[in-house]
């Protein structure tokens, strides 16, 4: 992130309205983003959040309401899909059926006006970076899923383009192949120096790849950041709920020590919370903490402590992890993640009462 | 095969069922077919096999009649089934692809009206029209009436394949710098190729066949296969009507197998296929 450079993509206070006014629809509201050069970018939300909105009018398939949108400086708002030199993976890749892989991959570039020969070489060196040089005569649908997603990416890189634009690309997957494909992609990414503009709804995807991620709800943009961000300091309850596990519970704010919130959670336990500030004595908000930031101690044998106390409702194995329900005094029920590497959680019977313990700064109050 | 018991196959009667069904469907065609090689003047009473029938409608008393009845059917055909389906191909994307508009089900039944409207109402509809507005009957009546009615067999196999065909095809090509018209010519027109050609291959076989609006519209002196046939059994069946027949059945048989072939090809490339 030079300062000097223009940035990739600006798109400034993006509204998008479907329909006519009695039945019109808000798809997108004063949406704002501004990615680097060379940028990771993923908009990550549930469906229907307006990402896919978004990647479309970036892409210039959808138009724009209000707003704009600028392309390394330049304005290409009104430039229709074919002028703008920003090319899409599709979800379920729209390779072309009745073209040869090379074909399909050597389309934009015969279509910008090079010639066959020129259009052919670039693709070939394309197919062989997604290493299916040896694939160029057969038809997309003679393909595995996985080597079909690497045409189109091959397809989607040959004419250069200044953005590249991924629409969910990885789910239609197997969970093994999409694993190995979100290493890849960010290998080529690093490799070419071509700003991604990554679309899903898998937070695991975003979190993995990603160097911003734009969390989107109900066509609002609702936080930007790196994933350590908008994992740790999430901004509001959607984020922190949508990233992640996490235990949100309804709080007042009992006093304020500098940056931080002391509130009252379980029963008149307080609890000192990190915050964005902005907050007064006597606020209702929400705490969340991760439940991997939650440790279970016997009652007692910690003096250091909080003194929140619960009982054990539940355990259920995970794998790595044993997630363990445990319910506080006030009726309240929170979860706790023990890593399976040491047995501590587990050395709770169902109906113990055990002493709860949160980390230092793993509590967050959001207020909206 | 009929491993399920809930196949309908296994319903009683139904063996017997489908045999009578056939039977009413197909006795009549088979035995007109092998009629046609009887070499005996009367139509019921078998004389041994023979082709002189055959020859009969190649150099027979009606041999010129038929040939000029038989290219006029066939040219017509083969421009009614193109301008129909051009027609159908346009308002299949029209109609599908364009955004939704008012009164797209109305456009929607006028594309379809022909297949619901009595074929003798279309027929008296389209000679009032050609009377109201003083068109000479003959040849080009022909073709214009059937261009009408063909249009909704080009139609459906066209509108059918359109509609299972991803619009991001279309987007993709756009997004790789094609203009709307390569767009068109070079992703969505291959991909709607075998139902284009079906639905020709549809619209050609009912324009061939028509016998109601033609016999209207046709005015003196212009017949089609279907008239030129008519006409003659008026006068009596001869067993020459039964070998011309069997021909246009041939022809039909041939045009429809085709049809359907291609659609399943073109169902085949279309699929994911290992």
């Amino acid at each position: 992130m030079t300062d000097s450079s223009p940035l990739a993509l600006e798109v400034s206070h993006a509204v998008k309205i479907y329909g006519a006014l009695p039945n019109a629809v808000k798809a997108l509201n004063d949406v704002s983003i501004d990615v680097a050069n060379n940028e990771f970018f993923t908009l990550l939300g549930p469906s229907g959040c307006g990402k896919t909105t978004l990647l479309r009018m970036i892409a210039g398939f959808e138009t724009i309401t209000e707003g704009s949108i600028r392309l390394f400086g330049e304005n290409i708002e009104n430039l229709p899909a074919n002028k703008r030199p920003v090319n899409t993976v599709f979800q379920q890749y729209a390779l072309f059926p009745h073209m040869t892989v090379l074909q399909n991959v050597a389309f934009g570039l015969t279509m910008l006006g090079k010639s066959d020969r020129e259009a052919n070489g670039i693709a070939t060196r394309m197919l062989d970076m997604v290493q299916l040089g040896e694939f160029s005569n057969r038809k997309p649908t003679q393909l595995s899923g996985g080597q079909q997603q690497r045409v189109a990416l091959a397809r989607a890189l040959a004419p250069s383009p200044k953005l590249l634009l991924l629409d969910e690309p990885l789910s239609a997957l197997d969970l093994k192949l999409r694993h190995a494909m979100r290493v890849e992609l960010k290998q080529i990414q690093e490799e070419l120096g071509i700003t991604f503009i990554f679309v899903t709804h898998d937070q695991e995807e975003a979190l993995t790849m990603s160097d911003r991620i734009a969390v989107m709800s109900n066509g609002e943009l609702q936080q930007i950041g790196t994933g350590r961000e908008i994992y740790e300091e999430p901004k509001n309850k959607f984020v922190a709920d949508f990233i992640g596990e996490t235990n949100l519970l309804t709080t007042q704010v009992e006093s304020i020590q500098g940056a931080n919130a002391v509130c009252v959670v379980g029963n008149h336990t307080p609890l000192e919370c990190a915050s964005a500030g902005g907050i007064s004595i006597g606020d209702t908000g929400i705490i969340s903490i991760r439940p991997e930031r939650i440790t279970l101690t016997k009652p007692g044998s910690d003096a250091t402590g909080s003194n929140l106390t619960g009982t054990v409702k539940r355990f259920i194995y995970l794998g790595t992890d044993t997630q363990c329900m445990v319910e506080l005094d006030d009726g309240t029920e929170i979860h706790v993640r023990v890593q399976n590497a040491h047995d501590s959680a587990t050395d709770f019977d169902v109906g113990e009462r055990a002493s709860i313990k949160i980390d230092q700064g793993a509590a967050r109050l959001l207020v909206n | 095969m009929a491993k399920n018991t809930t196949d309908v196959r296994r319903y009683p009667g139904f063996f017997s069922f489908t045999i009578l069904c056939l039977f009413l469907l197909y006795t009549p065609l088979i035995i007109v077919t092998i009629y046609s090689f009887n070499d005996s003047k009367s139509i019921t009473t078998w004389g041994g096999f023979s082709f002189r029938w055959y020859q009969d409608i190649f150099y027979g008393l009606e041999a010129a009649k038929f040939k000029t009845a038989a290219w006029n059917s066939i040219s017509i055909a083969l421009m009614a089934g193109i301008t129909a389906t051009v027609i159908a191909t346009s308002a299949a994307i029209g109609m599908i692809r364009g955004e939704p508009f008012k009164g797209k089900s109305l456009s929607f039944g006028l594309i379809n009206l022909p297949l619901m409207v009595p074929e003798i109402v279309s027929a008296v509809a389209t000679l009032i029209f050609f009377s109201a507005i003083g068109f000479t009957r003959g040849y080009m009546s022909i073709l214009l009436a059937h261009i009408v009615f063909c249009i909704p067999f080009a139609y459906l196999p066209i509108a059918a394949r359109l509609e299972g065909i991803e619009k991001s095809y279309e987007e993709a090509a756009i997004d790789l710098y094609a203009t709307r018209w390569k767009a068109f010519t070079k992703v969505l027109m291959p991909l709607m190729a075998p139902g284009i050609l079906s639905g020709f291959l549809l619209a050609f076989i009912i324009s061939l066949d028509d016998f109601i609006i033609t016999n209207f519209v046709k005015g003196a002196g212009v017949e089609t296969l279907p008239t030129a046939i008519f006409g003659s059994v008026k006068q009596g069946i001869k067993p020459n009507i039964m070998a011309l027949s069997t021909l246009m059945l041939l022809v039909s048989i041939f045009f429809v197998s085709l049809s359907y072939l291609i659609n399943k090809l073109g169902e085949r490339t279309g699929d994911k296929q290992s």
